[in-house]
């Protein structure tokens, strides 16, 4: 069954293509007439007669880490539901893909729906949840259209309603639409706004999804991408899922590509396979030409960013190694390593064109458009970091303003509800920690006097 | 608007919130959804019509609408365009191709702020405003208009012209 993909758009040699088989793949459609071609929900009919905590122990030697962001072992969060609940469980899929940089739960939405909701329903028996939600951003509205058309035909075919396959087992599974705001794809925004509510993130804990979620009932939130692989997993079984990609970064994830390189675009690898240098060199055909590489972002934009030069330590004891930028292994503990995150498998290339000022300005652009308000030094420090960088810009900083903005950011960071805070303020500590010299050469140091007097100068600095 | 609700769009709204068996304000959003999509925005008679359909206090439509950027509460033009604005895109142009829609259009944006975003042609037929990033960094720079998404949108006239 080996697929010819669309002209122009085939896989790279160096990929693996699991749960983006069927994208740009040449003749596919997204029926389900077209996905029963091949072995179409044959995982769900094995699962239905399995016991569901088999199916958790599967995903749990499997190793599967979250697609989504924070890298967390889905097996691990399953096992989290608390045991002899009398309260129902609710599965909900996260396909809000609204971190920068990130691009590629859109693809399986539009092109391969079938194998989202097959992954959806084998975890929905495996947890034990008779009602399920797909999350999905507003901006995606054909992907809405073609989930449900197609929980509409597996539902006719008695893959979801009342009686699974026969398994006494029911399951409804509905779409919901967001309305563009960022701060749904955080789990616990999500669910506020999953019962029609502002997005405002609840503190954890107490709530941790898998023991108050949704309705205050135990929910399991995962990515698309997580969900598409359970049903892989449940194919050729957890040990053997887990002898792809490497020890404890197991499977194969996709890489987004975007920013300054010939070829941007997405790449399913196995983890671990491919080294910064190999994906942009390689994959994605180099940088532009006559351009050198100045910074990458590599986990969407609220990664931490890796500058081109560094040379980063990693490993323990005996183990211990140096890398460049270039040898780092794309895999979530050697990033990690070096002080940033694999995130959500976005990867932000910048080359020497670009003004750090001016990309650190639109980061935070972002991050002050996007705060839900509730924590006072999240709402008030997104936004003081957009406006200093707005001064930067425009060139009427001075350059203890960059001081500012470190103080700023560093207030930020641990003391909000929710991760957009931490997020929000890694950018800008990252690039003032590693670009500090070309942000204070955008400032004027004549305007030192006019915005703030000396002393005041001296007292921010003791602040710190 | 004088709100009139088409019997099939009530219809729509009704199978809806058949989707949220545990708490009818679940559907609030799809609920606007639907609205927005006929009425092109949401004003005072459809937050209280969606209110006295769920059962809420108008208030908790509000603060819905009024939160999210997704939700309009004055009319946008008949094709209404988000440009995203986010790194990727803004790398790959997206700037340049706002400020080439609006000189097309003749859209003026120096009054546009963070509460009232969008801004609409002299005729009334496109309406802009930015969108945060849509989730295709690597086709940059992208765009909707309504409902149809646009990729490494470089020709504007071109892209213009597919609107009557
Ligand atoms: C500010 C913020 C935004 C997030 N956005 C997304 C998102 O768009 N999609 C997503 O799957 N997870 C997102 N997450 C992570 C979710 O909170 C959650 O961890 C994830 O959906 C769990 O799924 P996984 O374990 O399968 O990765 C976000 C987290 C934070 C803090
Ligand atoms: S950290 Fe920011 S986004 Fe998260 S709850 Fe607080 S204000 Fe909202
Ligand atoms: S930055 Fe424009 S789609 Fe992501």
């Amino acid at each position: 069954m080996s697929a010819i993909y669309q002209e122009g758009k085939e896989p790279h040699p160096k990929e693996r293509r699991i749960v983006f088989k069927n994208v740009d793949r040449e003749g596919w459609d997204t029926s389900l007439a077209m996905y029963e071609t091949e072995g179409g929900y044959d995982q769900l009919k094995k699962a239905v007669g399995m016991e569901p905590g088999a199916i958790t122990d599967e995903v749990k030697k499997a190793g599967l880490r979250g697609r989504g962001g924070a890298g967390f072992p889905a097996g691990v969060k399953w096992g989290f539901l608390p045991p002899n609940n009398d309260k129902p469980v609710y599965l909900i899929c996260n396909a809000d893909e609204s971190e920068p940089g990130t691009f590629k739960d859109r693809y399986i939405i539009h092109q391969d729906p079938h194998q989202l909701i097959e992954g959806m329903a084998i975890a929905c028996f495996a947890v034990g949840a008779n009602l399920a939600y797909i999350y999905i951003r507003e901006e995606f509205p054909e992907g809405a259209q073609t989930l449900e058309k197609a929980i509409e035909e597996a539902h006719e075919k008695g893959y979801l309603g009342k009686n699974v396959l026969g398994s006494g087992f029911d399951l409804e599974i509905y779409v919901h639409r967001g309305a563009g705001a960022y701060i749904c794809g955080e789990e616990t925004g999500l669910i506020e706004s999953l019962e029609g509510k502002r997005p405002y993130p609840r503190i954890k804990p107490p709530y941790f999804p898998a023991a108050m979620g949704l309705y205050l009932c135990p929910t399991i939130v995962n990515n698309v991408e997580t969900l598409c692989h359970v049903k892989h997993i449940l194919e050729v079984g957890g040990e053997e899922w887990s002898r792809i990609g490497t020890p404890n970064n197991t499977g194969t994830r996709i890489l987004c590509v975007s920013g300054d390189v010939k070829k941007p675009g997405y790449y399913e690898v196995e983890v671990g396979s491919v080294t910064m240098g190999e994906l942009i060199n390689d994959l994605c055909g180099g940088l532009k030409e006559g351009r050198s590489l100045k910074a990458v972002i590599p986990g969407g934009s609220s990664a931490k960013v890796l500058r081109a030069d560094e040379v980063f330590t990693v490993g323990r004891g005996d183990d211990t190694r140096e890398l460049t930028i270039w040898d780092i292994p794309m895999d979530f503990d050697t990033l990690a390593a070096c002080g940033s995150m694999a995130g959500s498998g976005g990867v932000i290339v910048i080359d020497d064109s670009r003004s750090i000022s001016w990309v650190l300005n639109n980061i935070n652009n972002f991050y002050a458009h996007e705060s839900c308000g509730q924590c006072t030094p999240c709402r008030e420090g997104s936004l003081w970091m957009k406006k200093i960088t707005d001064r930067v810009v425009a060139g009427n900083a001075s350059p203890s303003d960059i001081d500012t903005l470190d103080n700023v950011a560093r207030n930020i960071d641990g003391s909000t509800i929710c991760a957009f805070g931490v997020a929000c303020s890694w950018p800008t500590e990252s690039f003032i920690d590693k670009f500090r010299d070309e942000l204070v050469s955008d400032t004027n140091l004549e305007l030192e006097g006019e915005l703030l007097n000396a002393e005041a100068v001296t007292a921010a600095a003791n602040l710190r | 608007m004088s709100l009139e609700i088409p019997t099939e769009l009530e219809k729509e709204v009704d199978e809806r919130i058949t989707h949220y068996p545990v708490s009818k304000r679940s559907a609030v959003l799809p609920v606007l959804h639907t609205l927005q999509h006929h009425f092109g925005f949401i004003d005072e008679e459809a937050i209280e019509w969606t209110a006295s359909k769920l059962e809420l206090e108008p208030i908790k439509v509000l603060e819905v609408v009024t939160f999210y950027p997704g939700f309009r509460q004055s009319a946008p033009g008949k094709y209404h365009v988000r440009v995203c604005r986010t790194l990727s895109c803004a790398m790959a142009g997206s700037y340049e191709l706002m400020e080439s829609i609006c000189e097309k259009t003749g859209i003026d944006r120096s009054g546009v702020t963070h509460h009232d975003p969008i801004a609409v042609s002299p005729d009334g037929k496109f309406s802009i405003e930015f969108a945060e990033c849509l989730a295709s960094c690597g086709t940059g720079p992208v765009c909707l208009v309504n409902d149809d998404f646009h990729e490494a949108v470089s020709d504007v006239d071109g892209l213009l012209k597919q609107y009557k």
